[in-house]
């Protein structure tokens, strides 16, 4: 997995997708979407909220919850070792960034995936801040809006990251009994655990361009099927061709269409 | 992670001409000698009851040896034997009256889940589970129990139909995990699965589920929301198949010993993590080799759930399995919350033990089988 987070130390990088040689300043004024091509780069999750939220608006809440790891697992090096090596890396203490915010005015409770860490990848600690934002967004009757990014449940939690997905959904059931909005902004690469939990249950879907958004790992089917995949499977726009997308949406437009669609359901 | 290696990767568990799984080789030699002497016997006319009776008594102590200390790499080949009973086995031995139905409404009838109205003790149910499929025909024509989102969208539609006239859901898991494949992606195996769980969490009927194979993954929790979940003492469940997990963290899949070991993917490793309430036990030597004593049990479980739960009255009983939901793998601690345990009534470290103790391990036969 190429690592398309961080930003790189150098003024000029090369874009992964058209490979021309880009300012790294103007990307990051256009929001890390290439000039050239219009790529969506992954950014981190306060890179996103920056990109997101009203400025200074963010109260961030639940972030002290840390992973118990509850397998005492260890592969070739202890799931202790790789939380350790991964906050220091990113300097979050997990996948997931949750709180209360303003966009374009209007009051949300927001919740970030953080790509960069363990891919995002779903345990307790990420299905339990999904659940807090869920059950915060309807105390506090504001729309919830979610941008999920991930390879789904984290292996290293075993079923206790699997059944992330049922607490999640069973929150979102709650949410949705009380007439709740929720919109989710799905980016790359939201796959697996995730796409068949929260991100695939918003009352509309919005995806960023080209962003992968699946449930198998492609090598998996084509492993399967023994052939190769066509052009563009598991896209946002091969999503929204097969119905479960509702927008796709350019990086730049996100905070405006999001409160359009706040707007449009009256919260 | 859905990561896993292909279909035919993991299907079925490697089997001598024997039908022995690899672990069990020791039992070979003492069937073979209990054949032999029962040959000798009828040839020559010598009586050979005792040292039979005694062979076959040592066959029946190295059975217990063997599976009293199954690994988690062994649980998974018994789990995945292709003599297990599935569904349908359990259609037949444990419910009567089966009428079953076909359909998801929008595109199709898929195979690798079976749903239908079944009778069981006083109880009209819904059962609803994953065919492996029995010869290499059946386990074609239902992809080996990878069910696509047309099975999943079935399942839920015969649960809105049991939940219409109160009628409890069984759901029998038995999947290496939903199929991977394209048309799989685009008729939304995704969606499909989200949508059972968060309808199977309020759902007003009793929802009672058994894994009695193979817990593959999404595939499997996706007829997984219940207010009782049980497995099957050689069942297991996991978030990803063991192969899959040794492919990527250890990068060899030839690692998958230390993978199912490390995913605690067993079912007494799951009641002390609290993801099932309880352990269905098997007769000796797993229950390919006593169907019918694995249902008794299995029957067992069923109707000791559906009496207590057709107790509850169904608002409560919706709200007690949102709740369970809810705590479903709490694990993580909070330093702040920890400060102020008042704000956070029971909600961060859960120490396993406590509620395991109040789950009884059922028994098989009336033999008590240690898990």
């Amino acid at each position: 997995m190429p690592e398309r987070v961080d930003i790189p130390a150098g003024l000029w990088s090369r874009c992964e997708s058209c490979e021309h040689m880009v300012y790294e300043k103007e990307v990051a004024e256009a929001l890390y979407v290439c000039p050239e091509c219009g790529f969506h780069r992954r950014v981190d999750a306060r890179t996103r909220i920056e990109q997101l939220v009203d400025p200074g608006s963010f109260e961030e809440f639940a972030q002290d919850l840390r992973s118990t790891d509850p397998l005492s697992f260890k592969d070739r090096i202890t799931y202790q070792e790789r939380l350790r090596r991964e906050q220091e890396k990113t300097g979050e203490p997990d996948a997931m960034v949750v709180g209360r915010a303003f966009i374009r005015g209007r009051g949300v409770i927001l919740g970030v995936m953080n790509p960069s860490f363990i891919m995002a990848s779903m345990g307790a600690v990420v299905g339990e801040k999904v659940t807090r934002a869920i059950e915060r967004a309807l105390e506090d009757n504001l729309p919830l809006v979610l941008v999920t990014a991930s390879g789904g449940a984290r292996m290293q939690e075993g079923m206790v990251s699997l059944v992330q997905m049922a607490k999640t959904s069973a929150a979102l059931a709650r949410l949705d009994e009380a007439g709740g909005l929720y919109i989710v902004v799905a980016t790359d690469p939201t796959t697996a655990g995730v796409a068949a939990s929260f991100a695939a249950l918003g009352d509309v879907i919005l995806a960023e361009p080209k962003a992968m958004i699946g449930f198998a790992g492609p090598r998996v089917i084509a492993n399967t099927i023994n052939a190769e995949l066509p052009d563009g499977f598991q896209t946002a726009e091969f999503m929204l061709e097969h119905g479960f997308v509702d927008r796709i949406v350019h990086r730049a437009e996100l905070r405006r269409e999001i409160a359009r669609i706040i707007d449009y359901c009256g919260k | 992670m859905s990561v896993r290696p292909a279909t035919k990767a993991n299907d079925p568990a490697p089997l001598g001409m024997s039908g022995l799984l690899e672990f069990e080789k020791p039992l070979l030699r003492i069937q073979h000698d209990v054949e032999e002497m029962e040959r000798e016997q009828r040839e020559t006319g010598r009586d050979l009851s005792a040292e039979v009776r005694q062979q076959r008594a040592r066959l029946t102590a190295t059975l217990k040896r063997l599976y009293a200390s199954l690994t988690p790499w062994e649980t998974v080949l018994v789990a995945r034997h292709p003599k297990r009973p599935q569904t349908t086995d359990y259609l037949r031995l444990v419910f009567r009256d089966v009428c079953e139905l076909h359909g998801d409404r929008l595109f199709g009838d898929d195979r690798a889940i079976i749903t239908a109205f079944a009778r069981i003790g006083t109880h009209r149910v819904m059962v609803i589970g994953h065919n492996k499929g029995k010869d290499i025909k059946e386990r074609v024509a239902c992809n080996f129990g990878c069910a696509h989102p047309e099975g999943y969208r079935k399942a839920l539609h015969k649960m809105k139909l049991a939940e219409k006239y109160r009628i409890p859901v069984v759901c029998l898991i038995d999947t290496q995990g939903a199929y991977p494949g394209i048309g799989s992606e685009e008729r939304g195996i995704g969606y499909a699965i989200a949508t059972n769980l968060m309808e199977m969490s309020r759902l007003h009927t009793p929802v009672v589920c058994a894994v009695i194979g193979e817990g593959g993954s999404g595939g499997a929790l996706g007829l997984g929301v219940g207010d009782r979940v049980s497995m099957f003492q050689h069942s297991f469940y996991s978030v990803i198949s063991p192969e899959g997990c040794a492919a990527i963290l250890w990068k060899t899949a030839e690692e998958r010993k230390h993978a199912a070991e490390a995913l605690r993917l067993t079912a007494s490793e799951l009641l002390r993590l609290e993801v099932i309430d309880e352990v269905i036990a098997e007769p000796l030597g797993g229950a390919h080799r006593d169907p019918e004593t694995a249902a008794g049990s299995l029957e067992r479980f069923i109707l000791d759930s559906l009496t207590d739960l057709k107790r509850v009255p169904l608002d409560t009983l919706v709200r007690r399995r949102h709740e369970r939901v809810r705590r479903w793998g709490s694990f993580y601690h909070s330093p702040s919350e920890a400060a102020h345990p008042s704000s956070a009534p029971a909600r961060s470290v859960r120490r396993a033990s406590a509620r395991t103790a109040r789950f009884s391990t059922r028994f098989a036969g009336g033999e008590k089988v240690s898990v």
